[in-house]
C-alpha cells in the first residue's frame, strides 16, 4: 500500500485534512474577501450574527466585521504555528542529532541542557519571554519555539541512537564519509517520518499557545488573531456570547484537524506500528 | 545509603536549575527594551533625571554587571525577590499571600484528571474497537484539542450564565461573611466550575495515556498466562493490566506540572480566582517585571518540587527501579 492509501484509510485523518485545506482556504483569501484591515470599524457595535446583511457573523464591540477577523485571524494563527515549529525544529533536531551521534560528554551536557528547558513550566515561561521583549510577531514566534523544542531533540536523539549503529552508517564510515555527512546525508533522512508526525502536533500546539497569549493581552497590537477576539470578548459575554463563540470554534476545529492529520501521518508513515496498534 | 545519595543527587540537581533560571531571569531583566531605571521609574510614576540617577544609584544598577548579578543572586537566596512599586508590597509576600489558592486549585484540578482520566482510559482500553471505547476517545481528543480559557469562558457561559447553577468568578461570595464550615462550602462551590475545566484538558491527556499503556501490557506474557489459567476478565485487567500500566502514568503525571502551572494562569484569569496565576495577569497587564519574573521562579520552584515527588512515588510503585539505583 502507498502513503496515500494508508493516510486515507484513516477516516479521521481524511476529515481532519478537509477542515484544514478549508482554513488554509480562508487564510490564503482573507486579504481578497476582506481587503480592509480587520481592526477597522464598519458597523455599529454588538450586531447579531445575520442581523444585517454583509455581516454573516455580526460585528464586535468596537463595532468590527467578526468575519473579517475570522479570516484575517486564520491566516495568522497558521502563519505562526508553522514558522514557530519550523525554528523549534532548527533547534531541536541539531542538537538533538549531535547529541545521539556522538554520544558521551557532548550527549551529556546537551540533554543536561534540554532537561532544564523541559523542566521550566512551558506557558509561564512564554509569557515572561513575550512580556519582556514586547509583544511582536518575532517575540511570539520566538518564545513558542524556545519552549517547545526540547521534545524533538529528544526524539531525534533517540532516532539517531538506535540508527548509528546500523550496517549503512557503518559502512559510510568505512569508506572515509566525513560525520556531517555521515549525519545530514545518510542518518538524518531515516529520521524524517516520526519527525514529520512531531511537528504536525507542534504546529497545533504552537496555535494553542499563540491563542493563549493573545487571549492574555501578548498578541502582536498590529495583527488580529483568534486569541485576542476571545479575550475582547471576554468581558461582554453576558450580552454578546457569539463573540466568544464563534473564533473558540475556529481555534477548536483547526487544532483538531492538526491532531487528527498528525494521527494520520503517523499511520500512514509508520506501517509497522499501525499494524500492531 | 543509596536512598540517601540519591535524593541529595536529586535536590543538588534541583538547586542547579533553580540557580540557572535566576540567572536567566537577571539577563532577561537586562534584555528588557528600556534600562531597569527607566522600568522602575516608571512603576513608581515618576521620570525626571535626577530621580533615575537615585534610583540607579540605589538599586547598584551603575555598577558592572557581574557585581549586580551577584547582589540579585544573593537577595533572592535571603528570600528578596524585590519589591513590587505597582502593588506597593514585597514581591514575597505578595506571591506567599496567593500560593494557597493556586494550591487548591491545581490539587484538585490534578485528582480530578488522574482519577477521571484513569478511569475512561481504562474504559476505552477494555472497549477496543467498540462505539462506546471510539466515543471516549473522541472526546479526550476533543478536550486536548479545545483551548483551556475557552472551555472556562463557555463553563461560566453554561453554568453560570444561562443555568445559573454556580458562582462565574471568584474565591469566595463577597461580602457573605461565612465563617467555619459555610465558608468551606461556599469556598468548594467556587472552585467546581475552576477545577473542572483545568482537570479536563489533563483527563484527556491521561485517558489516552492510560489506553495505550494498558493495551501496551495486555500484549505481555504475563497477562497470556493468567488468561490461560483462566482468571476471569475483570481480575486481570485490575490486577494485572492496570497496575502495571500505571507505571508510565505516574511519570507522565510529573512532566505534566508544568503545563498545570500554565493551565492555572488562563483558568485562574478567567474566573478570577486570587491565585498566583491570576497574580502573573495582573503583573502582565501592569507591566510589573520585578513580580512577574519572581511569580516565574516559584512556578519553576513549584514544578521541580512535583516532579521530586513523583520520582519518589515511582520508586514506592515500582521495587524494580531500587535494584538498579543500588
Amino acid at each position: 500500500m502507498n502513503f496515500f492509501k494508508r493516510f486515507a484509510q484513516n477516516r479521521g485523518a481524511l476529515v481532519g485534512l478537509i477542515i484544514l485545506a478549508l482554513v488554509v482556504l480562508l487564510a490564503l483569501l482573507a486579504p481578497f474577501l476582506y481587503p480592509d484591515s480587520p481592526w477597522r470599524m464598519v458597523q455599529r457595535p454588538f450586531l447579531a450574527p445575520g442581523e444585517i446583511a454583509g455581516f454573516p457573523l455580526g460585528t464586535d464591540t468596537m463595532g468590527r466585521d467578526v468575519a473579517a477577523g475570522l479570516a484575517h485571524g486564520a491566516w495568522v494563527s497558521l502563519l505562526i504555528g508553522l514558522i514557530s515549529t519550523v525554528v523549534a525544529l532548527a533547534i531541536g533536531v541539531p542538537l538533538g542529532a549531535l547529541a545521539g551521534y556522538f554520544g558521551g560528554k557532548i550527549d551529556d551536557a546537551l540533554m543536561r541542557f534540554t532537561e532544564f528547558f523541559q523542566t521550566i513550566p512551558n506557558f509561564a515561561l512564554a509569557i515572561v519571554l513575550v512580556a519582556i521583549l514586547e509583544p511582536s510577531t518575532v517575540s511570539i514566534v520566538l518564545a513558542i519555539a524556545i519552549v517547545s523544542w526540547p521534545p524533538v531533540a529528544r526524539l531525534v536523539r533517540g532516532e539517531f541512537l538506535s540508527i548509528k549503529h546500523r550496517e549503512y552508517v557503518e559502512a559510510a564510515r568505512l569508506v572515509g564519509q566525513t560525520h556531517r555527512d555521515i549525519i545530514i546525508k545518510q542518518i538524518l533522512p531515516n529520521t524524517l517520518s516520526p519527525v514529520i508526525v512531531l511537528a504536525s502536533l507542534m504546529v497545533a500546539t504552537a496555535i494553542l499557545l499563540e491563542s493563549s497569549l493573545s487571549f492574555l493581552g501578548l498578541g502582536d497590537p498590529d495583527t488580529m488573531s483568534w486569541g485576542y477576539m476571545i479575550g475582547a470578548a471576554r468581558t461582554v459575554m453576558r450580552q454578546a456570547w457569539w463573540l466568544s463563540v464563534i473564533p473558540g470554534v475556529a481555534i477548536l476545529l483547526t487544532v483538531l484537524a492538526l491532531n487528527l492529520v498528525g494521527e494520520g501521518l503517523d499511520d500512514a508513515l509508520n506501517p509497522q506500528l499501525a499494524r500492531a496498534r | 545509603m543509596p536512598y540517601l545519595s540519591l535524593i541529595l543527587g536529586r535536590i543538588g540537581k534541583a538547586v542547579i536549575v533553580l540557580l540557572a533560571i535566576l540567572v536567566f531571569n537577571f539577563f532577561l531583566i537586562h534584555a528588557a527594551p528600556g534600562d531597569p531605571a527607566a522600568v522602575m521609574a516608571g512603576e513608581a510614576g515618576a521620570a525626571d533625571e535626577q530621580f533615575l540617577e537615585d534610583l540607579r544609584e540605589r538599586f547598584g544598577l551603575d555598577q558592572p554587571l557581574p557585581v549586580q548579578l551577584w547582589r540579585y543572586m544573593s537577595g533572592v537566596l535571603q528570600l528578596d525577590f524585590g519589591y513590587s512599586y505597582r502593588q506597593q508590597m514585597p514581591v514575597l509576600d505578595l506571591i506567599l499571600d496567593r500560593l494557597p489558592a493556586t494550591l487548591m486549585l491545581t490539587g484538585a484540578a490534578f485528582v480530578i484528571s488522574l482519577a477521571l482520566g484513569i478511569l475512561a482510559g481504562t474504559l476505552a482500553a477494555m472497549r477496543v474497537k467498540r462505539p462506546s471505547g471510539s466515543i471516549i476517545m473522541g472526546l479526550s481528543l476533543l478536550f486536548y484539542a479545545t483551548p483551556l480559557y475557552w472551555v472556562a469562558m463557555m463553563a461560566v457561559l453554561i453554568f453560570s450564565v444561562v443555568l445559573d447553577w454556580l458562582p462565574a468568578y471568584g474565591y469566595a461570595t463577597v461580602g457573605a461573611g461565612y465563617t467555619g464550615l459555610a465558608h468551606a462550602g461556599d469556598v468548594a462551590v467556587h472552585l467546581i466550575l475552576p477545577a473542572l475545566t483545568l482537570g479536563l484538558f489533563f483527563m484527556a491527556v491521561y485517558t489516552r495515556m492510560t489506553r495505550t499503556s494498558m493495551l501496551s501490557v495486555s500484549q505481555q506474557d504475563f497477562v497470556k498466562t493468567a488468561r490461560a489459567k483462566g482468571l476471569a476478565p475483570g481480575v486481570i485487567q485490575r490486577r494485572h493490566i492496570l497496575r502495571n500500566a500505571l507505571l508510565p502514568i505516574i511519570t507522565l503525571a510529573g512532566l505534566q506540572a508544568g503545563q498545570m502551572v500554565g493551565g492555572a494562569v488562563l483558568t485562574e484569569t478567567v474566573f478570577a480566582w486570587p491565585g498566583i496565576g491570576r497574580l502573573m495577569y495582573e503583573a502582565l497587564m501592569q507591566r510589573d517585571y520585578n513580580l512577574l519574573l519572581g511569580i516565574f521562579f516559584f512556578c519553576a520552584l513549584l514544578v521541580i518540587l512535583f516532579n521530586m515527588l513523583t520520582d519518589v512515588i515511582y520508586r514506592l510503585a515500582d521495587p524494580r527501579i531500587k535494584q538498579s539505583a543500588a
